[in-house]
C-alpha cells in the first residue's frame, strides 16, 4: 500500500498532467460533438501554440506569461481560414475524407516546422517563479506544475460558466443536442461553429505552450500525443465539456498512480481502463448513445 | 603522310594516357542511412552535419579517386525500414559501402544482407553491445552501451561513494543493455540496485514525474537514466530539477546521452551537477576537438553544437577516407573491412582505434560533470578518464556478446 505522501504526489501529478490533457482535447470534442467532425489536425494547432511560445519568449523576448496568451490568440484566429476554406467544404463529406484532410494537414504542420525550426527538441525557459519547488506541506510539489493546475482550474471556471450561463454557451450546447432543430429555430450554426473552432484551436495551442515543459517540443508533437487526446475525448463523451474533464482526471490520475506504482506494466493501465469504460458506456461517460 | 602518322600516334598515346587514369580514378559510392524524417530525424541531424562537414573540408583528399555520397532515411527505430533500404543500397545503387544507422534494431536487421552482399558497414551509432557479432561485415565507430554503463557502475561506486542505485531506462534494446552493464559492474564493486524501472518507449516522451517520484520517496544515493539522446534527455533533466531530486540527495548519473552537448544549452541549470560516463564532449582538451568544434561553429552557426554522435560520424568518415586512401580506391569488401578493423587515429574523442578482434571501437572514456562556464554556458569538466576502454560486454562475455563472431 502506497503511503499518504505518495498518493498525495500521484493525486498531484496526476491532476497537472489532467490539466494539460483537459486543456489540448476540450477543443477537439467540442467540434467533434458540433459537427461530428474528427479533427485529427488539432495537435498541430496545439503545436503551433507551443513553438509561438518558443519563439516569442526566445526572439522576440516576450514573458512567458503573455506569450501564452498571445500564442494562443494568434492560434485560434488563425484556424479561422482554414475551418472557413478547407473544413467547412467537408462538414457534409465521409469521415474517410475528413480524417484525409485533417491528417494531411497535420503531416504538412511536421513539414513546415522543421524546415522553420529544425528537428531538434526545443524547449521553453520559465520565469524564475515557476521553477522549483513548492512546500503543500505533507509533500513539497514542482511550482510548474501547480502553476499548471491552477490555470486548468481557471479555465474551467470561464469554459463552465460560458457553456452553462451564457446565451452563446446555450447555443452551442443546442447544437450538440440537435443541429437541425438548432438551425431551424433560428440559430446561425455554422458562424458558432466557426466560434468553438477557434476557441478550441486557441485552447488547444495554450495546452500545447503548456505541454512544453513536459513533453518537450519537437516537430512530430503534432501526431505523437494525438492517440490520448482521442482517447480522452471518446471516453468523455463527443461535444461535453464534463465529460471531457473527468475523463481527463481520471485517465491522467490513473496513468501517473499506474507509472508511479508498478512501472513494469505502468504504461497500460490507461489503455485497459478507456477499453473497460468503453465496454460499458460505449458513447463515452458523458455522450448521447 | 608522315605528319598524319605521327598525329595517329600521338593521339594514340593521349587516349591510352586517359583511359590509364581513368583507371585509377576511382569512384567510391557510400550508402549512408539515418533517420532523417518522423521523431527522431534530430539523431539523424547531428550525424549528417558531421558527415557534410566531413566532405566539405576533406572531401578531395582521397583525389584523384571520388566519393559519392548516396543518403537513405533510415526509418523508424523499430528498425522496420532497415533491411529493404540496405538492400536497395546494394542492389540498386550499388554502393561500395554502408555508412550509418542511429538504431540497434536497424543494424540488428540489416546484418544479414551485409554478409550475403559482402559489403562493410560503417557504424555510426548503434550501441546494443553484440551487433558487431552479426556480422563479419560491420565495423562500429560510436560505442557499446557497455563502455559509459559498465564504467560508469564502477566509478559511482568507488568515486561516488554510491551505495545504493536506482535504474530507469527506457525501454528498447540498448536500454536493457545500459542497465545491465551499470548493474553488474556496480554490483562488483559493492553496490545495491534498488529499482529498475522502465520509462516508456523511443518514440514517445511519457511524463517523467510518476518515474521520478519514485525514485524521490525511495531515496537512493545515485539515480542512472538511460534515455535516447534526444527529447527524452531534456525530460529527464528538467523533471529532475523539478521534482528536487538533487535537494533529496539523490545524484543523476548516466551514459552521456543524458546530457548530449547538441541539447545541453536549454537544459538550464538544472543540468549543474549532472555525472555522466562518456566518450566525448565539446570541452575536451585535445587539438582536433577544437579544431572540429571551430569547423563546427562556422558551418552551423554558433547555438548549434556538435555532440558525441557527431563526434563517431566524423571519426567513421575519417576512417573511411584513410582506408580508401590506403587502398588506393580499389578494394573488395574483405580487403576493406581488414584495412578497417586495423585503424588507429585521433579524433574529436581522443585516441580511437578498432580492436581488430571484435571490430569494435576502442577510446577513453571521461567521468564528466556539467558544470555552469564562466560566460554563462553549460559545460562540462573532466572529473576522470579511463584511457582506452573495450567493450566489456564481449571481454566478459556477457550473454549474446559471448557468442563467437558469425
Amino acid at each position: 500500500m502506497p503511503s499518504f505522501a505518495a498518493i498525495i504526489s500521484i493525486l498531484f501529478d496526476g491532476l497537472a498532467y489532467a490539466m494539460v490533457l483537459f486543456i489540448i482535447s476540450v477543443g477537439l470534442s467540442i467540434t467533434m460533438g458540433l459537427m461530428g467532425f474528427v479533427n485529427l489536425a488539432h495537435g498541430a494547432f496545439a503545436m503551433a501554440g507551443g513553438y509561438l511560445v518558443v519563439s516569442l519568449t526566445r526572439s522576440l523576448g516576450i514573458p512567458f506569461l503573455p506569450a501564452l496568451v498571445i500564442a494562443a490568440v494568434i492560434v485560434g484566429a488563425a484556424s479561422i481560414p482554414f475551418e472557413r476554406i478547407l473544413y467547412s467544404r467537408l462538414y457534409k463529406a465521409t469521415e474517410l475524407d475528413q480524417v484525409l484532410l485533417t491528417i494531411g494537414l497535420a503531416f504538412m504542420s511536421i513539414a513546415v516546422c522543421t524546415m522553420i525550426y529544425g528537428p531538434a527538441p526545443l524547449t521553453i525557459r520559465l520565469p524564475s517563479i515557476l521553477t522549483g519547488q513548492l512546500d503543500i506541506g505533507v509533500r513539497t510539489v514542482p511550482t510548474y506544475r501547480a502553476f499548471v493546475i491552477v490555470v486548468g482550474v481557471v479555465l474551467i471556471a470561464v469554459l463552465w460558466y460560458t457553456f452553462e450561463r451564457t446565451n452563446i454557451g446555450a447555443k452551442i450546447r443546442a447544437a450538440v443536442d440537435n443541429r437541425r432543430m438548432a438551425q431551424s429555430i433560428g440559430i446561425n450554426v455554422d458562424r458558432l461553429f466557426t466560434l468553438t473552432f477557434a476557441l478550441g484551436s486557441g485552447l488547444a495551442a495554450l495546452g500545447g505552450g503548456l505541454a512544453v515543459q513536459t513533453f518537450g517540443l519537437t516537430p512530430s508533437f503534432a501526431v505523437l500525443y494525438l492517440v490520448f487526446f482521442l482517447l480522452i475525448v471518446s471516453v468523455g463523451g463527443l461535444g461535453s465539456l464534463k465529460g471531457t474533464l473527468v475523463a481527463s482526471i481520471v485517465l491522467g490520475v490513473f496513468d501517473v498512480g499506474g507509472k508511479y506504482l508498478t512501472p513494469e506494466a505502468g504504461g497500460f493501465f490507461i489503455y485497459a481502463l478507456a477499453l473497460a469504460i468503453l465496454l460499458v458506456k460505449p458513447a463515452g461517460l458523458y455522450g448521447r448513445e | 603522310m608522315k605528319k598524319s602518322t605521327m598525329a595517329t600516334w600521338l593521339g594514340g598515346a593521349a587516349a591510352g594516357l586517359l583511359l590509364a587514369t581513368a583507371a585509377q580514378a576511382e569512384n567510391i559510392k557510400i550508402g549512408v542511412m539515418l533517420p532523417f524524417s518522423g521523431v527522431n530525424a534530430d539523431l539523424g541531424d547531428v550525424q549528417i552535419k558531421a558527415i557534410d562537414l566531413y566532405m566539405k573540408l576533406h572531401g578531395k583528399d582521397v583525389a584523384p579517386h571520388t566519393v559519392e555520397l548516396i543518403k537513405r532515411d533510415e526509418g523508424p527505430p523499430s528498425g522496420a525500414n532497415a533491411k529493404t533500404v540496405a538492400t536497395e543500397l546494394i542492389t540498386r545503387d550499388k554502393v561500395n559501402l554502408i555508412l550509418g544507422v542511429i538504431f540497434s534494431p536497424s543494424a540488428i536487421a540489416m546484418a544479414p544482407v551485409m554478409t550475403q552482399a559482402k559489403i562493410p558497414f560503417v557504424e555510426t551509432n548503434a550501441g546494443t553491445a553484440w551487433i558487431t557479432n552479426l556480422s563479419p561485415y560491420i565495423v562500429r565507430f560510436s560505442f557499446s552501451m557497455w563502455h559509459d554503463g559498465y564504467a560508469m557502475g564502477q566509478y559511482a561506486a568507488k568515486d561516488l561513494k554510491c551505495k545504493t542505485a536506482a535504474m530507469g531506462y527506457t525501454d528498447f534494446p540498448p536500454g536493457k543493455d545500459s542497465t545491465d552493464a551499470f548493474k553488474m559492474s556496480f554490483e562488483k564493486n559493492g553496490g545495491k540496485i534498488t529499482d529498475s524501472i522502465p520509462m516508456g518507449s523511443p518514440a514517445q516522451v511519457p511524463d517523467m514525474a510518476p518515474f521520478f517520484q519514485r525514485v524521490k520517496d525511495a531515496k537512493p544515493d545515485c539515480f542512472y537514466v538511460f534515455i535516447p539522446s534526444g527529447n527524452h534527455a531534456s525530460a529527464v533533466v528538467k523533471t529532475y530539477g523539478e521534482l528536487g531530486l538533487r535537494q533529496a540527495g539523490i545524484k543523476l548519473v548516466g551514459p552521456k546521452d543524458v546530457i548530449p552537448d547538441s541539447k545541453l544549452q536549454p537544459m538550464g541549470d538544472a543540468a549543474v551537477g549532472t555525472i555522466v560516463m562518456s566518450s566525448y564532449s565539446n570541452d575536451l582538451d585535445n587539438k582536433v576537438n577544437k579544431e572540429f568544434v571551430k569547423a563546427w561553429h562556422d558551418a552551423y552557426g554558433k547555438d548549434n553544437y556538435p555532440d558525441f554522435m557527431s563526434a563517431a560520424a566524423w571519426d567513421s568518415m575519417h576512417a573511411v577516407f584513410q582506408t580508401i586512401k590506403k587502398l588506393n580506391g580499389k578494394f573488395t569488401g574483405e580487403q576493406f573491412v581488414d584495412a578497417l578493423k586495423n585503424w588507429s587515429g585521433e579524433g574529436p574523442r581522443g585516441p580511437v582505434k578498432i580492436d581488430p578482434a571484435t571490430r569494435d571501437i576502442v577510446q577513453n572514456e571521461y567521468a564528466l560533470e556539467v558544470i555552469k562556464k564562466p560566460d554563462g554556458k553549460l559545460g562540462t569538466k573532466v572529473l576522470g578518464t579511463i584511457p582506452q576502454v573495450k567493450d566489456e560486454c564481449k571481454a566478459l562475455k556477457v550473454g549474446r556478446c559471448g557468442e563467437a563472431p558469425k
